[in-house]
């Protein structure tokens, strides 16, 4: 277990150094003056010399990547060169929390949802029920979150006029991002779920729980419902950080202010070192969230441990 | 001894019989192969066959719709704009006037060739890289998995965020984006059959024979795994189709005039609440396709598991 | 030792497929006493393990269906039995000792626990009471630091080990009835002898019955009473020990004698083998299963398939050979086993 959590502790952190390098490298390898391309005004020469000054551009580039990985360790971000007076950090206190609430909430409706209608479509696998919830979980995950969002803004905002149709204000302006937000998860928690209690009857073990004279619901409940969560926790993890660190579309259609439509909007603006700031936040977020899951699972399946 | 109860059987039956007068060891079952018995599955399964018709149907209309239409796709009229759709314009005109029909077949091409390249790219890539890794081992292997380690851990926005920065959007970055982040899931899983299936009797056998290593992984390995490959392509396409839907949605993919279903979608999302027919055309080709991809990928995953199907009844 | 617990009578089971039904058991009969080992005989498929688990009522139904046949445990029709009502006969009544430790045990939890459930399910015994009963058994079964082992998970004891705690688990309820369907075919050599040993020792200890499960007929000579021997879903022949070892008569269990290496054989001569393979239970065939593959297969060996015939010691045949009209056949030669010790002494007939 030790070297287990060792070498994961490793990998990550061996990738939040690439994710940062590698992007730092990238954004200044791209042409042009920086400030020039960024600034939406022609500056004077004597006004760009300043700036190329204050930003440190003026200095050999590993000295800014050092400057910029020993603000990283601080926790400092960068700035934006487009907006000044801009930080990366200030843009992820404002924004951050709104996707983290949109997140927060999608994902606590998916996740028990999507595990009883796996759950009870294995169970009653064959009736009306069982083709019901796979023909749910088929259209969940076919059906682009664009047109969901779409659909249920034509419906209940635009036909019904019971909820708004976007913005980010009160509670009830939350409810249909996150039910868009949430569908798409809920329908793939479902189709795995159910494949996996499906995969699980088979299995000599619970031949071997039955020959026990266990009844059918301790059965279900602690040999095929628990082994078959088992697999899916990793992909919760990764799942919660999608979802926390915002749905660009989904952002985008319902007009909130969360990162991910910021995100988009600094790429579309060419704000580079914002992009870069938010990319390295973003990557690291992952890689922690990663990193916990990994440890978390290692402690749950205990055939992780002797075999990595 | 005695006899419990009446038979047909006479006096005379008791004579012996020679091996050659037996003829009850003929073979009941004929025995069938497995790519016979999973085109058998493919075929008499109704479902995969409307499937597939349909998916062939796309094709057919994304290569021929635009070369038969009368109009062409980036051919603008600003007299004709926001055309319902009707006899002249079937899917009716955007808001600059351009033919709607002839772009969504054109946007298919585009889509549809994502799809494709973005499944099979980051696949074969995988293949080569993780065969090599396998097929070498030691510090070969060792090098390429740590390496693999470390970049399945980097988010794929990191990836598409930094080729988008440098190439611009468009089909190429997406399909390079997912190149990037694919391969290295199908490497690990093909080093691990290889790895697998290494020691076994038929391949050391044909390296007796002098078999070098590309005999070994295209003639010995890749038919066992093939299954499984084919699998995860068909899961791929429908992926890589949603993948560019989504960045053209948000406007880091396909650029106009050039155009995509994502991007037509987007467009029309934008215009839902006074012409919805431009997002509910798109977006309903695009659900279609990708549900009945989705099926069709799995009739072919219960075909292709030799566990399966056999057993199952009335399938 | 003659009290009468189990009776299976003519037993049909079959599954359905894509291409029709397997006729997996087809018409089988056999009974227990208490406190017996009945060993059953036959090579792969030929229905051992669906004739067990059908009276433990483990097959998933459908796929599986019961054609026909009674089993009667204690005078109670267990098939007619509801699911509900079989819970207290599996684990309590019935225990199963399967044949993969390794699969048949659940790999995410501790063997303890997986102890403990049906100890709680049937002896009301929980918490340390229950521990204490199963480390018990641990112990029992001659696992080492059994208190460790508790809260082991699977993976990390080797496949012997699991094959003893599979053993403590099945019999931790003191089952009457213990099937063990052939434990130790996943084990190496030395492995199998201790571990029939072990069910053998157990046995004799609480006056179990037991039911063992094997298609190596050399290894339970010793602790059998009594060998029924199956081929393609029937019973072609059982009987005592001393029966079916020294006076077979089926041309297959011949073909099974033959098949064992035998200490005292010259090294010249070759194994005996049974040509070909057995029917395919999707048609089987009208006559004797066995008819292709025979050496003295007759005319009407094709025709019917021969009925039981018994010669009251119990010693029961399904063979043409055995009817009055047939020609003389003899076992071949080497077939039947030269006793070490004619007085009985390893073979307890």
């Amino acid at each position: 277990m030790k070297k287990y959590f060792l070498k994961r502790l490793a990998i990550s952190i061996i990738t939040i150094w690439l994710i940062a390098t590698c992007s730092f490298f990238l954004v200044h390898a791209l042409p042009g003056n920086p400030i020039a391309v960024n600034s939406s005004k022609i500056l004077s020469m004597e006004t760009m010399e300043r700036m190329t000054a204050y930003y440190g551009l003026d200095k050999p580039l590993w000295q800014q990547y050092l400057t910029f990985m020993n603000n990283l360790i601080h926790g400092n971000l960068g700035y934006s060169y487009k907006y000044p007076g801009q930080t990366v950090n200030g843009m992820i206190k404002s924004t951050f929390p709104i996707s983290a609430q949109l997140g927060m909430q999608a994902y606590l409706i998916s996740i028990p949802l999507g595990f009883l209608f796996g759950i009870a479509a294995a169970r009653k696998r064959g009736k009306a029920i069982d083709y019901l919830l796979v023909g749910f979980s088929a259209l969940g995950v076919s059906v682009p979150v664009f047109i969901v969002a779409a659909l249920l803004q034509m419906v209940f905002a635009v036909q019904l006029k019971w909820l708004p149709v976007s913005l980010w204000r009160d509670f009830s302006y939350t409810i249909l991002p996150t039910l868009t937000l949430a569908l798409g998860s809920i329908a793939g928690r479902t189709r795995s779920m159910r494949t996996l209690m499906l995969e699980i009857i088979n299995e000599d073990y619970m031949k071997t729980a039955k020959a026990k004279g266990l009844s059918n619901f301790m059965i279900v409940w602690k040999h095929q419902i628990r082994n078959a969560m088992i697999p899916m926790i990793p992909m919760m993890g990764l799942e919660l950080v999608g979802m926390l660190m915002g749905s660009f579309v989904v952002e985008q259609i319902y007009a909130i202010p969360g990162i991910g439509s910021y995100f988009v909007t600094s790429i579309q603006s060419l704000d580079y070192t914002m992009v870069l700031g938010l990319t390295v936040f973003l990557g690291v977020f992952v890689v922690i969230a990663n990193f916990i899951v990994d440890i978390i699972y290692g402690f749950i399946d205990p055939r992780i441990r002797v075999t990595k | 001894m005695e006899k419990t109860y009446e038979s047909t059987v006479t006096d005379e039956d008791f004579v012996r019989v020679s091996n050659q007068e037996k003829d009850v060891d003929a073979i009941v079952r004929p025995s069938v192969g497995y790519w016979e018995n999973v085109w058998r599955k493919m075929i008499t399964n109704k479902v995969a066959v409307l499937c597939l018709l349909y998916i062939l149907i796309v094709v057919g209309f994304a290569v021929f719709a635009p070369m038969f239409s009368q109009f062409d796709y980036d051919a603008t009229s600003l007299k004709e704009g926001n055309l319902l759709p009707g006899t002249n314009h079937w899917f009716g005109t955007d808001a600059v006037g351009r033919d709607l029909w002839t772009r969504v077949w054109v946007g298919a091409r585009v889509s549809l060739s994502i799809g494709l390249f973005g499944a099979i790219i980051p696949e074969a890539v995988g293949i080569l890289i993780g065969g090599i890794a396998g097929y070498f081992g030691g510090w070969v292997d060792m090098v390429i998995m740590r390496i693999i380690d470390v970049g399945i851990c980097i988010p794929s926005l990191v990836y598409i965020t930094m080729l988008m920065l440098f190439l611009g959007g468009g089909p190429i970055t997406i399909i390079a984006a997912l190149a990037l982040t694919g391969w290295m899931g199908s490497a690990r899983n093909v080093r691990g059959r290889i790895m697998q299936f290494k020691n076994r009797e038929f391949v050391l056998a044909s390296r007796t024979l002098g078999g070098g290593p590309f005999r070994l992984i295209f003639k010995n390995i890749l038919p066992n795994i093939m299954g499984q490959l084919v699998v995860s392509i068909t899961s791929g396409i429908p992926m890589a189709i949603f993948m560019e839907a989504y960045l053209s949605f948000i406007g880091m993919g396909v650029q106009s005039p050039m155009t995509s279903w994502g991007q037509l979608s987007q467009i029309g999302a934008s215009l839902l609440r006074v012409y919805p027919y431009q997002l509910y055309i798109p977006g309903s080709i695009i659900s279609i396709t990708i549900l009945i991809m989705y099926i069709f990928g799995n009739c072919l995953r219960d075909a292709l598991d030799p566990k399966l199907g056999n057993w199952e009844v009335g399938k | 030792m003659s009290e009468r617990l189990l009776t299976v009578e003519n037993l049909e089971v079959s599954f359905s497929a894509y291409a029709g039904e397997i006729h997996a058991v087809r018409g089988v009969s056999f009974y227990l006493d208490k406190g017996e080992t009945l060993v059953i005989v036959g090579e792969s498929g030929c229905g051992k393990s669906v004739s067990m688990q059908t009276i433990m009522r483990l097959l998933p139904m459908p796929p599986a269906q019961i054609k026909n046949g009674t089993v009667l445990y204690k005078g109670q029709d267990i098939l007619k039995k509801t699911d509900k009502e079989m819970e207290r006969y599996r684990g309590k009544e019935f225990a199963m000792i399967f044949q993969d430790s390794m699969t048949s045990m659940n790999p995410t939890m501790r063997v303890g626990r997986q102890m403990t459930e049906s100890i709680r399910k049937h002896q009301k015994a929980y918490g340390t009471e229950a521990k204490k009963i199963a480390v018990d058994m641990l112990a029992k079964v001659g696992l080492p630091n059994p208190k460790q082992i508790f809260y082991r998970y699977p993976h990390t004891l080797s496949g012997g080990q699991r094959q003893r705690v599979m053993i403590a688990m099945a019999i931790s309820c003191k089952p009457s009835v213990l099937f063990a369907d052939e434990p130790t075919t996943a084990l190496d050599v030395t492995m199998q002898a201790q571990i029939l040993e072990l069910i053998n020792h157990l046995k004799e200890e609480t006056q179990t019955s037991v039911v063992l499960v094997t298609h190596n007929l050399g290894v339970v000579a010793k602790m059998a009473d009594r060998i029924a021997v199956m081929y393609a879903g029937q019973a072609v022949e059982s009987g005592t020990v001393r029966q079916i070892f020294y006076e077979p008569g089926h041309p297959y269990t011949w073909g099974l004698l033959g098949a064992m290496p035998d200490m005292l054989q010259s090294r010249k001569e070759k194994l005996y083998t049974i040509q070909g393979t057995p029917p395919d239970l999707f048609a089987p065939p009208v006559g004797c299963a066995f008819a292709a593959r025979c050496d003295y297969c007759m005319k009407a060996c094709l025709k019917e398939n021969p009925s039981e015939y018994t010669d009251g010691k119990g010693h029961m045949v399904r063979c043409w050979l055995q009817d009055a009209r047939s020609p003389k056949a003899e076992a071949p030669e080497g077939v039947i086993p030269i006793p070490l010790f004619p007085e009985g002494g390893a073979l307890n007939g």
